[in-house]
């Protein structure tokens, strides 16, 4: 089972969606996995960008506070998890994957790392280069806390994941 | 300390508030940790992996500490390494007040339950707001947690609606889980935007980044961390791992052992400052999340608090390499049944707890809950760093024991107490711990100690003075004993495929001869010569009262009388559990070095032996319900039992995925005090069996059959028995 297979099966598990999408089609894509108001972070892969489309970057609070979409790279993901790497940025990796109660998630295909032995292994080298902030978020948030299990807590409640595929 | 009574009063209390929902919550998470275990490549591996990563941790603390300080201020932050309690409370004090915080907000931290920081910060003017929705539960009620992951676990959905109806009188009363959780999130979320300084626990700490990681499921974490310009974290030393390269273990560990999810939501691993822009939720309308929003703070803040005593300490050390998944907690049947409100002292509760209170708060927050912990290892088996959570409960109780006042009890039991023990402690204790003497007396004077121990004003006297609840029927000593039935009869087996010496515990010797003499036909039957070694007690009965140095005693007389088999080369078989246990577990730590491998190495259980020796004729197609014994199990009794009864051909099933402990866990369940929390955990052991009327119940230990026969309308039997060709 390819990396790809297997990350789509681990997200199905918490009924998290993964779209693919060539570079090109990006934008028409995004669209149909953003629901409005959407904040975004900007992303760093070449040919796919936030300008032009309906996602604010640099939102204001006001902004953050009242989307009900949060779109961000994620520098890589775990497929046996369904996880993904969201870094703290300038730009507001962290927030903007964390306020809203749909997390969009875009990754490319060769990010998806097959295992946590992967994962960590990509970790140890980014770490190699200076600390870093980085979250594994895996499925939405939750709690039992209530008495009962309950989706959607202080984070997002659905994740989408747009993949590219040429990337 | 408290009275017995009021000790069985306060727990019946605590069983009949919290029980229900604590059982629900804990026993969901033990059965989903041993799922997520199960379907984990090389788990144990990685349990001893993590194991080795903080041994070294803790031997190089203070080099990690001076890494970490120069890694977190070469990353624009400060360490603060507290030496107690007050000294950490008052640094988080003076970062509030220098940013003039008027609020914070935090997530789930043992370590500020434990500094009492929350009260320290109100004192300082700054109104405090938990964010961890469990948190906030016993926030509002003014509880403390009974649960070290699930702290308001003793609260059921409609406790926990009741509380916020009463205190937030919302507009429409809250009812349904999901109506809950957006209540306490949309009046959290409020706390957490306006917030001035957000403190946070860390599961791990990295020295050489100076990275902060937290594992939690809501999100309210990292919310806490990164929405206030300024973040705290404040964590035990013993939190810190070398680098990232370590943390793998851990976090492929922890949510599997904590709530058997393979995987926690969210593992941040943040390096503060972090690069995330500041938010100012005050200045709504600012681009670029509150534009100019200044720098980033963050405080680093390394609790001592007693943890670098507790490093010195030969016997607590281990107690810091526990990383707080509560699966010790979980697979507890006595935690099950009570929670951390019975199970707990001033802030930790469940197995571990005695090893936390002992060191950070000294050995007397103890004294009301160390008894809790049975010694059934089944927690052993749990826990994700191997730490031997029974060993530290013993050794507590042993300086519990130690501490005692003299009283005037010992007059009473001298000649059946001969210990080296304090005088003054428990008389309880000193009765139990001295069974095989007890026992001995019992068998030559059997049938009239019987009838005499059975009487009522017997009765009355045995639970006022030494605290044996009358409602417990007592061992019924036999008059012919198993050695002397042996010596008697023989050997008769003339041309033996080989030999074993048969270890006779004093249970099967002086109360339960039937199974002794059940495992010599069953041997013979395989082709066995068997030996009688001479009567000893293993140790295990002081032991499980915290009686340490006796238990030395008797393990050197038992080695003693095991001498001339080992040096014959012989195989012992054990017909007891917990000593098959005490010989291969705790004998290493009782007997001088070496002594106790070459007895390990050459005890087995009957079971074990029998598959071993690949010789038996035995066979049967019995359907069969087998308990296996806790310490038994640790030790691997289970698997073996399995497999050979299938191979024999009987049909069975096991109680393994319903059951823990059975609940009497030796001398526990006679105890006035725990008595009915005893019958309660039995319960569950006894509808597992009635699940199963058709199945000949077989268990594994003396203890376990004891409390099947008081449960239980059928006869259960020891797996000799069941294997007797004679029966």
């Amino acid at each position: 089972m390819s990396a790809t297979t297997r990350f789509e099966a681990a997200l199905s598990a918490f009924d998290a969606t993964l779209t693919r999408t060539r570079t090109a089609d990006f934008s028409a894509r995004l669209d149909e996995v953003v629901d409005p108001p959407a904040v975004g972070s900007p992303l760093p892969f070449e040919g796919v960008s936030l300008d032009g489309t309906d996602v604010v970057t640099e939102p204001t609070p006001a902004q953050l506070r009242d989307a009900t979409t949060g779109v961000t790279a994620a520098a890589f993901a775990i497929a046996e998890y369904g996880t993904l790497a969201v870094r703290s940025t300038a730009g507001g990796d962290e927030p903007v994957s964390l306020y809203p109660e749909r997390h969009v998630a875009v990754v490319r295909e060769s990010d998806v790392l097959s295992d946590a032995d992967a994962a960590f292994s990509r970790l140890a080298d980014a770490f190699a280069d200076g600390p870093e902030s980085v979250v594994f978020a895996t499925g939405v948030s939750g709690t039992g806390d209530m008495g009962e299990y309950v989706e959607g807590v202080h984070g997002p409640r659905e994740v989408r994941v747009l993949l590219l595929e040429d990337r | 300390m408290t009275g017995r009574s009021d000790r069985a009063e306060s727990i019946r209390h605590t069983m009949e508030e919290d029980g229900d929902a604590v059982h629900d919550h804990t026993a969901t998470l033990n059965r989903n940790r041993y799922e997520a275990m199960a379907s984990l490549d090389g788990g144990d591996a990685l349990r001893r992996r993590a194991r080795e990563i903080k041994e070294d941790a803790i031997a190089d603390l203070p080099e990690l500490i001076d890494r970490v300080e120069a890694a977190v201020e070469a990353n624009g932050g400060r360490v603060y390494v507290a030496d107690d309690a007050a000294d950490a409370n008052r640094y988080v004090q003076q970062v509030a007040s220098a940013r003039d915080a008027e609020t914070a907000v935090k997530s789930k931290s043992m370590t500020t339950e434990e500094l009492e920081l929350n009260d320290a910060l109100v004192d300082a003017g700054v109104d405090v707001y938990e964010t961890d929705l469990g948190e906030f539960v016993i926030q509002v009620a003014e509880e403390s947690p009974s649960h070290i992951v699930g702290p308001a676990m003793h609260r059921s959905r409609e406790d926990i609606a009741e509380l916020f109806n009463d205190y937030f009188d919302p507009e429409e009363p809250l009812e349904t889980a999901d109506e809950l959780t957006r209540f306490a999130r949309d009046y959290l979320g409020d706390k957490i935007r306006d917030a001035d300084l957000g403190v946070t626990g860390a599961n791990f700490v990295l020295a050489d980044s100076g990275t902060v990681v937290l594992v939690t499921n809501e999100g309210n974490a990292r919310k806490s961390a990164v929405t206030p310009d300024a973040h705290v974290a404040v964590a035990g030393v013993e939190k810190l791992l070398p680098s990232v390269e370590e943390l793998q273990p851990f976090v492929e560990l922890i949510a599997r052992s904590a709530t058997g999810q393979s995987i926690a939501q969210y593992v941040s691993m943040l390096s503060p400052p972090t690069d995330s822009p500041t938010l100012d939720f005050d200045d709504p309308n600012t681009p670029d999340f509150g534009g100019e929003g200044g720098d980033r703070e963050f405080h680093l803040v390394l609790v001592d608090n007693g943890r670098f005593e507790m490093r010195e300490d030969d016997q607590l050390r281990e107690t810091l390499y526990c990383i707080r998944c509560g699966a010790c907690s979980n697979s507890c049947a006595n935690f099950q049944h009570v929670g951390g409100h019975a199970f707990g002292g001033e802030t930790y509760s469940g197995g571990i707890a005695s090893g936390w209170e002992a060191g950070v708060h000294g050995l007397e927050s103890t004294e009301e809950f160390n008894d809790l912990c049975t010694g059934c290892t089944r927690c052993v088996d749990a826990c994700p760093v191997e730490i031997d959570v029974p060993w530290i409960n013993t050794v507590v109780r042993d300086r519990l024991n130690r501490g005692a006042d003299p009283d005037a009890f010992d007059s009473l039991v001298t000649g059946l107490t001969p210990d080296d023990e304090p005088s003054g402690f428990a008389l309880d204790k000193r009765v139990f711990g001295n069974f095989g003497t007890l026992a001995k007396w019992g068998s030559a004077t059997a049938p009239v100690s019987n009838w005499v121990a059975d009487a009522g004003p017997a009765r009355a006297l045995l639970e006022r003075a030494v605290g044996i609840d009358r409602r417990r029927d007592l061992p019924q000593f036999a008059r012919e004993t198993f050695a002397d039935w042996y010596a008697d009869r023989g050997s008769r087996i003339d041309d033996p495929d080989a030999a074993v010496t048969l270890y006779p515990d004093v249970y099967t010797n002086y109360v339960r001869p039937d199974r002794g003499k059940a495992a010599v036909r069953v041997l013979e039957a395989a082709g066995v010569r068997v030996d009688v070694s001479p009567v000893s007690e293993s140790g295990r009965a002081p032991l499980s009262q915290g009686m340490v140095s006796t238990a030395e005693d008797r393990a050197v007389e038992t080695r003693a009388a095991l001498e001339p088999a080992l040096d014959a080369g012989c195989d012992v078989v054990v017909l007891e559990p917990s000593d098959l246990s005490i010989f291969r577990r705790e004998y290493e730590r009782l007997l001088p070095e070496g002594d106790a491998a070459a007895l390990a190495d050459a005890a087995y259980s009957l079971v074990e032996y029998l598959t071993a020796c690949d010789t038996t004729p035995l066979a049967g197609d019995e359907r069969v319900a087998y308990h296996a014994h806790c310490q038994g199990r640790t030790v691997g009794e289970l698997d073996a039992s399995e497999a050979l009864l299938d191979c024999l051909g009987y049909d069975v099933v096991t109680s393994a995925e319903a059951v823990e402990c059975c609940g009497m866990a030796g001398s526990f369940g006679y105890k006035e005090a725990y008595y009915e929390l005893s019958v309660e955990v039995g319960e569950t052991l006894a509808d597992w069996a009635a699940d199963h009327p058709d199945r000949t119940l077989v268990a594994g230990g003396a203890s376990c059959l004891d409390q099947l026969d008081a449960l239980v309308d059928r006869t259960p039997l020891h797996v000799a028995e069941l294997l007797d060709p004679e029966t």
